[in-house]
């Protein structure tokens, strides 16, 4: 099969048996591969209802027909099980190299069922796949981790791991790849925790098979040049990584401040992209195949290390009221070692330190520094105690709903479906709102990244205060981000390729008939099935809405004052457009999509 | 008047972050940029007070112009 191995291993925890099966042949070409056929598998192999944490839960980590292709950022994978936070469908992506040494072993997508007893890791090279003791490994942060399994299986070898935060079922638990990489968001950790499975590690030797190499070059080279010649990819994403963001989303007066208090910060020259080039920056990595490299390593007193994210400093910065960039590269480092993401994380404690502020925490509740605005040592000392689940850092660790919650207060969450809010205040950009309240995860941004034509202008600028087309606009970025993360590429590449490129690369590789527009197509599937999959699970259209601050508290100062989100004149429009009535398909709709 | 220019990622190359400009009544953001000696191939945003503008947007008095070259990330 091109493009595909067309085998899935299945791996029983509990009764610890490895069995090899054909991928399904017909699946595989709806719903494409990695968030497309993983949702399809889980759909078809689970009850939506079941408790995420149990064993009668499943997680499938799958790649796509181009992870592992020599094509541009053809290195994802996808993890895609029940979410313990959200209770919806969980599909988190990740680069680094993992994903495509996995592809190399001759497998397409593991599926890891059951609990084991005790800890135990995967190993897979090539054909031997290994369940193997992991107890010694219990316990240990990532970069330990990673590295005693490099040492028993060779330098060669990639490993995925999760840390303490997985294993003690951190609802906001990461899974991390090559020391640095994370599916993030979901707590897909917290399942891989809840079985026992500490780290999968994997060393291949096979090419994916390509069905035109000639066609494929000529498209690879295209592209290539594409990606040089966009300022973003070619220019501003390798010379700054994505914290460039920062600055223009506070100009804009859009960057979340003290859990979206208020929408400036005064301070974000500090902790600017720019800032953290000039200061920190020791050199720019890349993941598989990615001419790109956004990726940072920095260095901050003696230690090294995979540098912050835009989201991820606005989640400790801006979020947090910290200014001070050592702090926050710090706390990144922190949540890579203890696998938490870092979006959920940042934005709990800011949470946190609103319930602070509000007086529903107590002082003595802590017995560790204060979670109050602006507080560095907070911020090292919580994220500390998140990942090994101690004292508050316990209580921290269910994520910002369940904390809120807890206080009787809710509403000062600010997340969709209980997933955190990234980075970006909907109230002056109103078609990212209408897209995070519609996300099938929860509050998300790369489930539709409207920031790039409501702010950045690409492909084109649109005004983001109105509301004109916007719903439209939101519907096909969810239905060509979900075909995207199904092929195996990196978002990152949506802003120098088309809908018909990816079509190019896709059909050259598995000798598919797809256009720009079938391949739109084929997201809006995967988009419909991840939605009867939150259905099921009892996540209905009720849960298609914003935090009431957002909805009702107008932005108070700086250029979006006044705003905030006009869902109730877009989520009409939207359902209508997706063919859905209160937030669930139609049977017509269902039909015409094949599902 | 007075005009106070904003400048980021690789256009501070070779100038200051923040320039303040003395402009006169009428005069657009392509006159400012031409002061600064910025190609205007390399500018992707504009904005005046934090809110959209183009290169032949009039400024006012007091008025803060945000340059940004093509900038993106997620």
């Amino acid at each position: 099969m091109n493009g595909y191995n067309g085998k899935i291993l299945r791996v029983n925890l509990r009764e610890k048996t490895v069995k090899v099966e054909d991928i399904n042949t017909h699946d595989a070409e709806r719903f494409i591969g990695g968030r497309g056929l993983g949702s399809k598998i889980l759909l078809d192999e689970i009850d939506p209802k079941v408790d995420a944490l149990s064993p009668d839960n499943k997680l499938i980590v799958i790649t796509g027909p181009l992870t592992g292709a020599p094509v541009p950022t053809g290195g994802r994978y996808m993890v895609v099980t029940k979410s313990p936070l959200s209770g919806t469908v969980a599909s988190s992506n990740s680069g680094g190299y993992w994903g495509a040494e996995f592809k190399a072993t001759g497998y397409d997508a593991i599926i890891i069922e059951d609990k084991s007893e005790k800890p135990v890791y995967i190993n897979i090279e090539d054909d031997k796949v290994e369940i193997r003791d992991g107890e010694h490994l219990w316990g240990k942060l990532v970069s330990e981790t990673t590295k005693a399994l490099k040492t028993a299986h060779g330098e060669k070898a990639k490993v995925l791991t999760i840390g303490p935060a997985g294993e003690k079922l951190s609802n906001i638990a990461a899974i991390i790849n090559d020391e640095d990489r994370a599916a993030g968001r979901s707590g897909v950790g917290a399942v891989m925790g809840s079985k026992n499975l500490k780290a999968i590690v994997v060393k291949g030797s096979k090419k994916t098979n390509v069905y035109d190499e000639e066609k494929l070059k000529e498209v690879v080279s295209k592209l290539n040049k594409q990606i040089k010649e966009d300022g973003v990819t070619g220019t501003g994403l390798p010379a700054y990584g994505t914290a460039i963001l920062v600055n223009i989303i506070n100009e804009n007066g859009v960057f979340p401040t003290h859990n979206f208090q208020t929408s400036q910060f005064d301070k974000a020259e500090e902790i600017s992209g720019e800032t953290l080039a000039n200061d920190h920056l020791i050199k720019r990595t890349a993941c598989y195949r990615c001419p790109i490299g956004c990726g940072r390593y920095v260095r901050i007193h003696d230690s090294e290390g995979g540098g912050p994210e835009y989201e991820t400093i606005w989640a400790f910065g801006s979020n947090c009221g910290i200014s001070d960039i050592k702090a926050i590269i710090d706390a990144n480092f922190w949540c890579n070692e203890y696998g938490l993401d870092t979006i959920s994380t940042g934005a709990t404690l800011a949470a946190a330190m609103e319930l602070r502020e509000k007086g529903y925490i107590k002082e003595e509740d802590l017995a560790g520094p204060d979670l109050k605005f602006g507080n560095t040592e907070a911020i090292i000392y919580w994220t500390q105690k998140m990942g090994s689940r101690e004292g508050f850092g316990h209580k921290l660790g269910m994520g910002s709903y369940r904390l809120c919650e807890s206080y009787g207060a809710p509403e000062l969450s600010m997340s969709v479906k209980k997933l955190e809010i990234p980075a970006y205040d909907p109230r002056a950009i109103q078609g990212q709102g209408v897209q995070y309240a519609t996300s099938n995860r929860g509050g998300c941004h790369v489930r539709g990244y409207l920031i790039s034509p409501e702010i950045l202008g690409s492909p084109v600028k649109l005004d983001r205060f109105a509301l004109e087309g916007k719903a439209q606009w939101a519907k096909t970025f969810q239905d060509l981000t979900a075909a995207i993360d199904s092929l195996g590429l990196c978002l990152f590449s949506s802003f120098a390729f088309s809908a018909d490129d990816y079509a190019e690369l896709y059909n050259a590789v598995t000798g598919s008939q797809h256009t720009g527009e079938s391949l739109i197509g084929a997201g809006e599937r995967i988009y419909n099935l991840e939605r009867v999959f939150n259905l099921k699970a009892g996540i209905d259209g009720s849960y298609d809405t914003l935090p009431k601050r957002l909805l009702e508290e107008e932005i108070a100062e700086g250029p979006s004052k006044g705003n905030v989100t006009k869902l109730s004149v877009l989520l009409p429009e939207y359902y209508e457009l997706r063919g859905w009535v209160d937030g669930a398909p139609t049977e017509e709709k269902l039909e015409s999509l094949g599902l | 008047m007075d005009i106070k220019v904003k400048l980021f990622a690789y256009l501070r190359e070779g100038r200051d972050k923040v320039v303040l400009l003395d402009m006169n009544e009428g005069d657009t953001i392509k006159k400012a940029v031409k002061i600064l000696n910025i190609d205007p191939k390399e500018i992707s945003i504009l904005l005046i007070n934090g809110r959209d503008a183009n290169i032949d947007s009039i400024l006012v008095q007091g008025d803060t112009v945000s340059i940004f070259p093509p900038v993106g990330g997620g």
